[in-house]
């Protein structure tokens, strides 16, 4: 009694779980870029995505109900089906967060940033690999490299407390750019929360692997 | 858990066949224990060795100890018809006899000596009321037990293992022959008789093993694979085979 056409499924909606992944690293991507080359236009496009992201989301985790409601799935089955509906709800909120970067450059303007655009990108880049190797280490089940990449979330923490301590400071020195200094605050937070999503999924990747459920790195945010 | 029941390198034979290796597994008291595993895998055959089932057939040979409360029950010498009274057991298909409800219940009080009338009687209703069949059959007692329906025959089958009060009782797929509502009825009976019962069940539906048992145990050709708390089995097993079987990768 091997069960193909029902390992078939759930390897079709961990594929899908991929893609959407892949979308919200594109769109995480494509935020940091509209805001660095103020592209307006860019980041109106990113807004309107994150529909499909949202509507994506939906379809994975109905997927996922319906394989528990029809195949009762045991053991590592049921751990990953638990897994997905916990990590795509994360991956929607990652879509939310580059939305969120793309409505805070329309909200700063047509105007020039209040500093040159160099640790935001570095942080989200960061964030990004955070996350492929995140979903890598999902479709691998490997939970090793699951609890590092969650080690490294201090590394994004200690690049937005720079950033902050920097805006902070020339708020201070010039109080005309705080809305601007403030806008850009937002953004890296933005991004220093992609982060703290990518270690939840990490977490849901060791309890995959191992059955364990355990917070893997408490943000101080 | 306090063991009912341990077991301590059980091998059992048919004739010249090893049907169990080495099985070393405790049975809680007044808990539900589930057996799962593939078709020939050895659960029945070990069910059967709880009761000494296989003692009914010549040739079958056991080893090992099977220690119940404080006695090994594969003694030589033991007396077959007590270990039965103190160990029922529920077979797949209903096996009501031929005779009335209330006979079906006070066959096996008759065949201990029990005479009295008035007490038959109320064994009987005691018994039909623990295995949840009162109401239903309460104005037909004197009915033929083979006019009620397939669910009804096996709550009856419980109701007659019950009825002699043992300690144990033993199920081999109790809710195969049965429909969805019947099984659920049985399945609430189960965790109703584990108040005052040890219960053993084999089963090849493994959301049941999931719903009903405490402890869940994987056979495979003739080994415990694993045993273990079953909401450890379901959802994190420790050994890949018992993943691999219940997830459906083999079977």
């Amino acid at each position: 009694m091997t069960r193909e056409a029902y390992h078939k499924q759930l390897k079709d909606v961990q594929d899908e779980l991929i893609r959407l992944s892949e979308m919200v690293g594109t769109a995480l991507k494509d935020s940091i870029e509209a805001l660095k080359n103020r592209d307006i236009e860019a980041s109106r496009r990113i807004i309107k995505n994150d529909v499909f992201v949202n509507n994506r989301r939906f379809e994975i985790e109905e997927r996922c109900i319906y394989l528990i409601a029809t195949q009762q799935p045991m053991a590592v089955d049921l751990r990953v089906l638990a897994a997905m509906i916990n990590v795509v709800t994360d991956l929607e909120r990652i879509g939310d967060h580059a939305e969120g970067i793309a409505r805070i450059s329309i909200s700063i303007g047509d105007g020039p940033l209040v500093k040159p655009l160099i640790d935001m990108p570095v942080m989200a880049e960061k964030a990004l690999s955070m996350l492929q190797r995140c979903m890598k280490a999902f479709v691998e089940r490997d939970a090793e490299t699951a609890k590092k990449i969650c080690d490294e979330d201090d590394e994004v923490d200690a690049r937005y407390d720079a950033i902050y301590d920097e805006l902070i400071h020339l708020m201070i020195e010039n109080p005309k750019i705080i809305k601007d200094a403030t806008y850009m605050i937002w953004a890296a937070h933005n991004i220093e929360r992609i982060a703290d999503r990518v270690t939840n999924i990490a977490e849901r990747v060791v309890y995959m692997a191992t059955g364990k459920m355990q917070e893997m790195n408490v943000s101080k945010y | 858990m306090t063991a009912k029941i341990t077991i301590k390198g059980l091998n059992f034979y048919y004739g010249p066949k090893q049907a169990l290796r080495n099985i070393n597994v405790r049975i809680g008291e007044r808990e539900i224990t589930a057996l799962i595993g593939p078709s020939g895998c050895g659960k029945t055959t070990f069910l059967r060795c709880l009761n000494r089932m296989h003692d009914l057939y010549p040739g079958n040979r056991y080893e090992g100890e099977i220690i119940l409360d404080d006695r090994n029950i594969l003694e030589p010498g033991l007396d077959l018809i007590r270990l039965r009274s103190k160990v029922g057991i529920v077979f797949q298909k209903p096996t009501p006899f031929p005779m009335s409800i209330s006979d079906n219940i006070a066959f096996g009080l008759k065949l201990g000596g029990m005479r009295n009338r008035r007490e038959l009687a109320s064994r009987v209703e005691a018994a039909l009321r623990v295995s949840a069949l009162w109401d239903e059959t309460k104005d037909r007692l004197h009915d033929s037990a083979l006019s009620l329906s397939g669910g009804q025959q096996q709550r009856l089958c419980i109701a007659r293992a019950i009825a002699v009060e043992p300690e144990v009782i033993l199920m081999d797929e109790p809710c195969s022959a049965l429909d969805p509502v019947a099984t659920a009825k049985i399945e609430d009976l189960m965790s109703d008789l584990k108040k005052n019962y040890t219960v053993v069940i084999v089963t090849h539906n493994m959301q049941q093993a999931a719903r009903v048992s405490d402890h869940t145990g994987f056979f495979m050709m003739g080994e415990v694979m694993e045993f273990d708390r079953t909401q450890k089995i379901f959802t994190a097993p420790s050994n890949k085979l018992t993943e691999d079987y219940i997830t459906g990768r083999f079977g």
